[in-house]
């Protein structure tokens, strides 16, 4: 079984994540780490191989340039092949726009699954594979926290604001799963050193179809709204009294 | 024909709250607001949504609309709004109305904007963004355009109306229909109500292992409080769906919440915002709960939770 996986790199938590207020986008001069929600996916599709015995998981993202280094994360945990688009024109492409792209990498890939995290750490909207899976024309299934499969569909089991649902789905399908469906493993030391070699390709926007228009804007940013004077400490082996003191202070307790 | 159509979700017999609230906040805005019922059996609650505001109510009334899933609604949408020349959907957030939307926005090329906590009459979103830091104000550059509301943003207004009921064609694609529900299962409802509870302690995957919920259930029981748990320890089995705070889960406002390793995704956030008083226990500094705590304290739980326990069982000894 041949599956894709989109990945997504991110600003690391660590250098900090915001909003460049000159060009309004995500800062992304900043290190760029894999999304930590689509090392569930990776390791899943990890999985998935393992248990067919054969078969292929290509990593497949669209961002900049130096997004191949965090790609490289999904390869030392034992993905085969990465696939980047970028390109100066597709900066600033909306969910309209990396839909797009990805569909046409994901269809030069034919894979028989492609597998999505559960959001994005700094987009999160948490609805890319649907748009994905309408440009592909496939049928998809997201939330899945369980998943099986027996070669010809996919069942996927996924908590919904009225309880859990189990929906099937023949092959080829887009299936986003979310957090809790496995641990991802750790790279190891071997897998760290083989990710180098292997194959890491760049797809440009005149190869999957040009820039497409954005349907959305940004106008402003503003600063959150108010709110208390919130306390922030370090546990250097007194918190629990701190806590406690905070909590006689607000009469909580 | 411009003009906004709503997407009414709907659960059994029911209009979900928070659709009816969207559609609340589209007739306060003064548009030319249409709601849209798509399901199985549904020509009842399409009537009911007049009463909510609605003029008018389209029904997609047909066998293959029974199972709530998305693409099936992504067809009878792009068709609505293709034939009456509809220029704004709007959806409250869930798990469908997110899928319904993207699909519908990669359909018909319509830029979709998400999260959003309001919307003014010149068509400027508000979207709190990157764990809520900063407050982003969003437009659309497309014809139609999409937006899907934070849980909870809008209250429903019950005007008492009388909506006009007419038919929505219904023709789907190959591909919408290829995914089947197998089972839905309903949520089990037993369980302790975390709901009422003036204090919760809430255990997420920073506890470690299901046992280590003990800590929570103890800490809980010296302040007096219930346990509560994120998604992602519920899905893993660790705890009851029935605990379970956020989107999908419980809305929650208790006087004192402490969050032990939960890491403060905005679904988990939506349901415990309301709380007086947030106090979260995480090792990462960058956690994003810390962005809304009220004590944010930087730690390893398994160290600083026993100790809270004894001391708080002293002072109320
Ligand atoms: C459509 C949708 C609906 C959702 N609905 C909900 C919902 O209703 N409720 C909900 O909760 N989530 C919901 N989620 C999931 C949500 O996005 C998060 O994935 C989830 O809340 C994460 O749970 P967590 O904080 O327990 O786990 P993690 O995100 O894994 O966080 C664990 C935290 O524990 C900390 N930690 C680890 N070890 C320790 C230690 N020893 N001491 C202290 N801290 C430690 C870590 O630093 C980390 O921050 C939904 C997601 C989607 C997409
Ligand atoms: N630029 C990207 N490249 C590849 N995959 C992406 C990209 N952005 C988002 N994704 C995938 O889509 C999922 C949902 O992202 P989002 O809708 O942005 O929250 C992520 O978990 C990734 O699997």
């Amino acid at each position: 079984m041949k599956i894709a996986v989109c990945v997504k790199a991110v600003p690391d938590a660590a250098a900090g994540r915001r909003i460049d207020p000159s060009t309004k986008r995500i800062d992304r001069s900043v290190e760029l780490a894999i999304s930590d929600f689509d090392t569930y996916a990776v390791e899943e599709a990890l999985r998935l191989k393992e248990a067919g015995g054969d078969g292929e998981v290509v990593v497949v993202s669209m961002g900049p340039e130096k997004a191949m280094d965090a790609l490289r994360k999904a390869l030392a945990m034992g993905a085969d092949r990465a696939v980047l688009i970028t390109d100066p024109g597709l900066e600033g492409a909306d969910l309209l726009g990396t839909a797009r792209a990805l569909a046409v990498a994901i269809e030069r890939e034919s894979a028989d699954l492609v597998l999505f995290g559960q959001q994005s750490a700094d987009g999160g909207g948490a609805c890319l594979w649907s748009a994905v899976a309408e440009r592909l024309r496939r049928p998809v299934i997201s939330q899945v926290s369980e998943l099986t499969n027996d070669g010809a569909s996919v069942i996927g089991k996924r908590q919904t604001e009225f309880g859990y649902d189990t929906i099937r789905a023949p092959l080829p399908a887009v299936i986003a799963v979310s957090d809790a469906i496995n641990t991802p493993r750790y790279p190891s030391l071997k897998g760290i050193m083989g990710a180098k070699k292997k194959p890491q390709d760049t797809l440009s926007a005149a190869d999957v179809g040009g820039a497409a228009a954005a349907g959305t804007t940004v106008i402003a940013l503003n600063p959150p709204p108010a709110r208390g004077e919130a306390r922030k400490i370090e546990d250097d082996g007194n918190a629990a009294e701190q806590i406690v003191e905070f909590l006689t202070e607000k009469r909580l307790v | 024909m411009a003009g906004t159509l709503v997407f009414l979700e709907h659960h059994e017999d029911t209009i979900q709250k928070g659709s009816l609230g969207v559609l609340a906040k589209a007739v306060q805005m003064g548009a030319d607001v249409a709601g849209v019922v798509i399901g199985s059996g549904v020509r009842g609650l399409a009537e009911s949504a007049g009463r909510f505001g609605a003029a008018t109510v389209f029904v997609a009334d047909d066998e293959r609309l029974a199972p709530p899933l998305p693409q099936t609604r992504v067809d009878v949408l792009a068709k609505l709004v293709r034939d009456e020349g509809f220029d704004t959907v709007l959806f409250a957030q869930s798990v469908l109305a997110a899928d319904v939307a993207a699909g519908l926005a990669a359909r018909l090329d319509a830029g979709l904007n998400w999260d959003l906590v309001d919307l003014s009459t010149d068509a400027v979103g508000k979207r709190p963004a990157l764990a809520d830091s900063v407050v982003v104000d969003v437009g659309w550059s497309s014809d139609v355009k999409l937006a899907v509301f934070r849980s909870g943003t809008f209250d429903a207004n019950e005007t008492g109306g009388t909506a006009e009921v007419k038919d929505a064609a219904v023709e789907l694609e190959d591909f919408s229909t290829q995914a089947e529900m197998v089972e839905q299962a309903h949520a089990e409802q037993q369980g302790p109500s975390i709901e009422d509870a003036e204090v919760i302690v809430a255990g997420g995957r920073g506890l470690g292992e299901p046992e280590k919920f003990a800590l929570a259930e103890e800490l809980a029981q010296a302040l007096g409080g219930a346990v509560a748990a994120t998604r992602a320890v519920v899905d893993a089995g660790w705890y009851p769906y029935s605990a379970q705070v956020g989107q999908t889960g419980k809305t929650v406002s208790p006087k004192l919440y402490v969050a032990l390793g939960i890491s403060g995704a905005i679904q988990h956030k939506v349901g415990m915002q309301g709380s007086n008083v947030i106090v979260a226990i995480n090792k990462d500094p960058n956690a994003p709960i810390f962005e809304f705590s009220d004590l944010g304290v930087v730690g390893d739980l398994h160290a600083i939770v026993p100790k809270l326990i004894e001391l708080v069982r002293a002072r109320k000894s």
